[in-house]
């Protein structure tokens, strides 16, 4: 089809743009000064400072736990969420669970504070949890109602046919056939946990600082290419995420159309 | 007693009947045809059959047992959908199995009879493979073994070779007819191409608008249908407007209109002014120069509008005194495209007294 | 028939539990904050105050009243606006010519060129605003290059960051993919033919474009507007970070309300506002949606 010579020319502009300034920043975390300036020379200290900053480990380990937690609970209700705005006809549910994603995410992180505070629950690694998990189950629930759209109605028709259950139909063959759904609705949960700032902002506390929170600090006081470092990484562990959700395309290709 | 009754069966949507008052029955072993153009109800039927679907009223009984209220799984009967629904998460074995593992038959057993299978249905070896890896035609084999495997009292097939090109397609149809000598099971087969239906079937129901029209063996359908259009569905029929004269022994006379008068067969109860139709098949009916006269036979005069070469005949279109166009069909014997008549021609046409049908209306 | 409705409040019901609990009724909350009094150190007055038997409701509208009072208000939110809109302009134009280009592409490159304009998206958000703080900064490459050769030209050098063009420029690189994607899942179900259909009867290079191929885009353009304008009018990272104190938007100025003045009920006035737009917006662009499908 026609790409004209100044499509590639567009295309490529936005591809620069796009990826520029991630070049710069990784490109810098190696760099032996202290300004993101001038280039000095190759070196590996901002990551070694990094790796001692307590602060630093603390902060990601903390992401972590929330990460893993929110994406586990936000899996399992999503893909009820998912599955439910498919099949049944409440009204309710698709508001519900889609408004989180629709507005804007400073409204559900001043709503979240204010109801906290109301309940008395201390804000801290709990809170922020909570928090994930509401703005996630809508992420879970739109992937795995797509791969249900996708799926061929006759598929489940032919499993009752031949014998089974509702029940046995969905865990032998809706259930499988929307895994590789489920799947990317977990990574995506544990990604946009991980990655959440605004929303973190408003519900942590002083003692449950995550790696957004802690880069934010960097970034607007202390400054120093450290912040360079923990992207560096931070993009390697994307990279690696997008890898194996990728994996999974294969089997995604066998169990869909 | 039948195998599968049908009774009084009506199906509606809102305001939409799809499936009005039909009765049907069918018969262990038979090989039956559920026809009829899109729309006319023949799938909606199907569903309520395999247990997707509940009539509003009337009843469907399976060897005497009334099916409403059982569940799809629970009925002895299975399907083979047109898109074969193979589920794609499982290889062809384990597609073939699945009925068997409903059934809880043990695993040993399993493995055996989906061996045998796959041996019956030509696809031996076939067994790792994934759905995704066959052609079209293996599909629908694996689909039918699959329906089969645990001897159902019936099997449904909802045009099952739609998606086959032609020559494929009549192959399939000829291992189906086989298949279903062998098994010995009642196929309820629905499909819209009527050549088809008349090719496969045992007996045959003709469906439209919701309504069956002719329930019949196949070759009653053809040479005796009941209405027009059961008539204009099946092959092509000329059909002409004409109002009963009077009735003889054997015969009926009509008239129609700008024509004249004709002999034809009638059916019972057919009264003097009964308006209908006189239907006749092209292959019946002779053209020629001239035509002897034969008290057997109806003749008019004509002119030859257009002619139409289908390889082993050829059609002429043959405009009629009152305007109306009957055709005929003439074998080609001769190799070669052997034309008789060129279109402006004057010719006779013809057909025996017993070749035309009278249809009330 | 009763396991249909067991099991669809079995299925449904979780989810929906915790969507009430933790979405809609801090939603209710801020709503009736909003009409509460602040409290003497910040955050909420008491609802119900006053000696037993006497107790009284402390609801009222002087926050609503200060908002609509004074014309400040309005002009942030058309600020915000204005941002938002340059914002979401700016990247249907960039992301117009990548969108067409992957659509055109052949289908083997396609998921390829897609996962390549969504990698950098899954990078973190703060790094990629950082980004930008070192390349607008002044000692930056780009700066102090652009510095010199406008003092060749005699003019006085410019300052990027912590100006409001710091911040469009921030907004526009956080939301191009959500602009690429919706625009690329129309075009790229675009039939070939048309093209053909309207070259052959005339028609040149532009006036494919626009009398062919970009009215049938509408729906892709109006979903990635809705997507990059709705999200950037509510932001505040990007201007906290990139923007001075000139460039406030009302993301910014709601945070400040509940973390640093800590008026509560006036944040949640502000914030009540912001989602009300905020949904107008959402059913403004759904009703297009639906529109252009029919």
């Amino acid at each position: 089809m026609r790409r004209s010579r100044w499509l590639w020319l567009g295309g490529i502009v936005a591809y620069a743009f796009l990826y520029a300034p991630l070049a710069i920043v990784v490109g810098y975390s190696f760099n032996d000064s202290t300004m993101n300036a001038q280039w000095v020379g190759f070196t590996l200290d901002w990551y070694r400072k990094l790796f001692r900053n307590e602060d630093m480990i603390t902060a990601a380990w903390n992401s972590l736990v929330i990460g893993l937690t929110t994406s586990a609970v936000s899996t399992v209700l999503g893909t009820m969420a998912g599955y439910g705005m498919y099949r049944y006809r409440l009204r309710l549910l698709p508001i519900l669970v889609l408004a989180p994603i629709a507005v804007p995410e400073i409204l559900m992180g001043v709503s979240l504070l204010l109801f906290f505070v109301m309940i008395n629950l201390t804000l801290g690694m709990l809170s922020i949890t909570l928090a994930h998990i509401a703005f996630c189950i809508g992420f879970v629930a739109i992937v795995v109602r797509a791969r249900l759209a996708g799926l061929d109605e006759s598929l489940i028709e032919a499993a009752r046919d031949l014998g089974a259950t509702p029940r046995q139909a969905f865990r032998l063959v809706t259930l499988p056939l929307i895994m590789p759904g489920v799947v990317a609705g977990a990574l995506m949960a544990f990604t946009l946990s991980i990655d959440d700032f605004v929303i973190t902002f408003f519900t942590s506390g002083p003692d449950s600082k995550t790696l957004p929170l802690a880069i934010y600090t960097m970034v607007k006081i202390t400054v120093t290419p450290e912040v360079n470092a923990v992207s560096t990484l931070l993009l390697l562990l994307t990279l690696v995420l997008i890898v194996v959700a990728s994996r999974l395309s294969p089997t995604a290709l066998r169990g869909g159309r | 007693m039948a195998l599968l009754q049908i009774r009084n069966v009506t199906r509606r949507f809102g305001d939409f009947v799809a499936v009005n008052d039909v009765s049907l029955s069918v018969e262990a072993g038979e090989f039956f045809c559920l026809l009829g153009p899109s729309g006319c109800g023949k799938t909606t039927l199907l569903r309520m059959i395999a247990g997707f679907d509940a009539p509003d009223g009337g009843t469907i009984t399976l060897d005497g047992l009334a099916m409403v209220g059982i569940p799809p799984e629970a009925r002895n009967i299975h399907t083979v959908f047109q898109s074969y629904a193979l589920f794609p998460h499982m290889s062809v074995a384990e597609n073939i199995a699945f009925p068997l593992r409903m059934a809880k038959v043990a695993p040993a057993e399993v493995a055996a009879r989906v061996g045998e299978a796959l041996k019956g249905v030509s696809l031996a070896g076939l067994g790792g493979r994934y759905p995704n890896e066959l052609s079209g035609g293996q599909r629908q084999r694996v689909a039918v073994a699959r329906a089969l495997i645990n001897r159902p009292k019936l099997l449904l097939l909802d045009e099952p070779l739609a998606a086959l090109d032609a020559k494929l397609k009549e192959h399939m149809q000829l291992e189906l007819v086989t298949l279903q000598k062998e098994v010995g099971i009642a196929f309820i087969y629905v499909t819209h191409d009527q050549q088809e239906a008349l090719a496969l079937a045992h007996r045959m129901a003709v469906m439209n608008h919701g309504r069956v029209e002719q329930v019949d063996e196949p070759s009653k359908i053809y040479g005796c249908p009941r209405n027009r259009f059961v008539a204009d569905f099946i092959g092509t029929c000329n059909i002409l407007d004409a109002q009963v004269l009077g009735v003889e022994d054997d015969c009926v006379r009509l008239r129609i209109a700008g024509l004249g008068d004709v002999r034809a067969l009638g059916t019972d109860h057919v009264q003097p002014g009964v308006k209908g139709a006189l239907a006749l098949r092209p292959e019946q009916v002779a053209i020629g120069l001239q035509l002897g006269p034969n008290p057997n036979e109806n003749h008019f005069s004509g002119q030859v509008f257009d002619s139409l070469y289908l390889g082993d005949v050829t059609v002429y279109v043959v405009e009629l005194g009152n305007g109306s166009r009957i055709e005929a069909m003439l074998p080609n014997s001769a190799p070669g495209r052997v034309k008789v008549f060129e279109a402006g021609d004057a010719v006779e046409i013809g057909w025996r007294v017993d070749a035309g049908r009278f249809l009330a209306d | 028939m009763g396991t249909i409705r067991t099991s669809k409040w079995l299925i449904a019901g979780p989810p929906l539990v915790y969507l009430l609990l933790l979405f809609a009724i801090p939603t209710l909350i801020m709503l009736v904050a909003s009409f509460r009094q602040p409290g003497q150190f910040g955050g909420l007055a008491p609802l119900i105050s006053g000696p037993t038997g006497a107790e009284q409701v402390n609801l009222t509208f002087d926050n609503y009243a200060r908002f609509f009072g004074s014309f400040l208000y309005a002009e942030l939110f058309i600020t915000s606006l204005v941002y938002a809109l340059i914002t979401t302009v700016i990247c249907l134009i960039m992301a117009y010519p990548l969108a067409l280009l992957i659509a055109r592409s052949p289908k083997r490159h396609r998921d390829l060129l897609v996962l390549l304009v969504i990698l950098p998206f899954w990078s973190n958000f703060l790094i990629r605003v950082y980004a930008w703080i070192i390349i607008l900064g002044p000692q930056s490459l780009l700066v102090s290059g652009l510095n010199l050769a406008i003092g060749v030209l005699g003019l006085e050098p410019v300052r990027i960051l912590y100006t409001p063009a710091a911040v469009v420029i921030g907004l526009v690189y956080v939301h191009l993919p959500f602009m690429v994607l919706p625009l690329y899942a129309n075009l790229e179900k675009h039939d070939p033919g048309l093209l053909d259909a309207a070259q052959d009867l005339g028609a040149g290079v532009w006036q494919r474009f626009w009398q062919v191929t970009f009215p049938l885009s509408m729906p892709g353009v109006y979903a990635g507007a809705a997507l990059v304008f709705i999200p950037a009018f509510g932001i505040f990272a990007v201007p906290d970070l990139l923007g001075g104190t000139g460039s406030s938007m009302i993301g910014n100025v709601i945070k400040q309300q509940f973390l640093d003045s800590r008026d509560w009920p006036f944040g949640s006035v502000l914030s009540m506002v912001l989602t009300a737009v905020a949904v107008t917006l959402a059913g403004v662009a759904a009703w297009f949606a639906r529109r252009s499908r029919s």
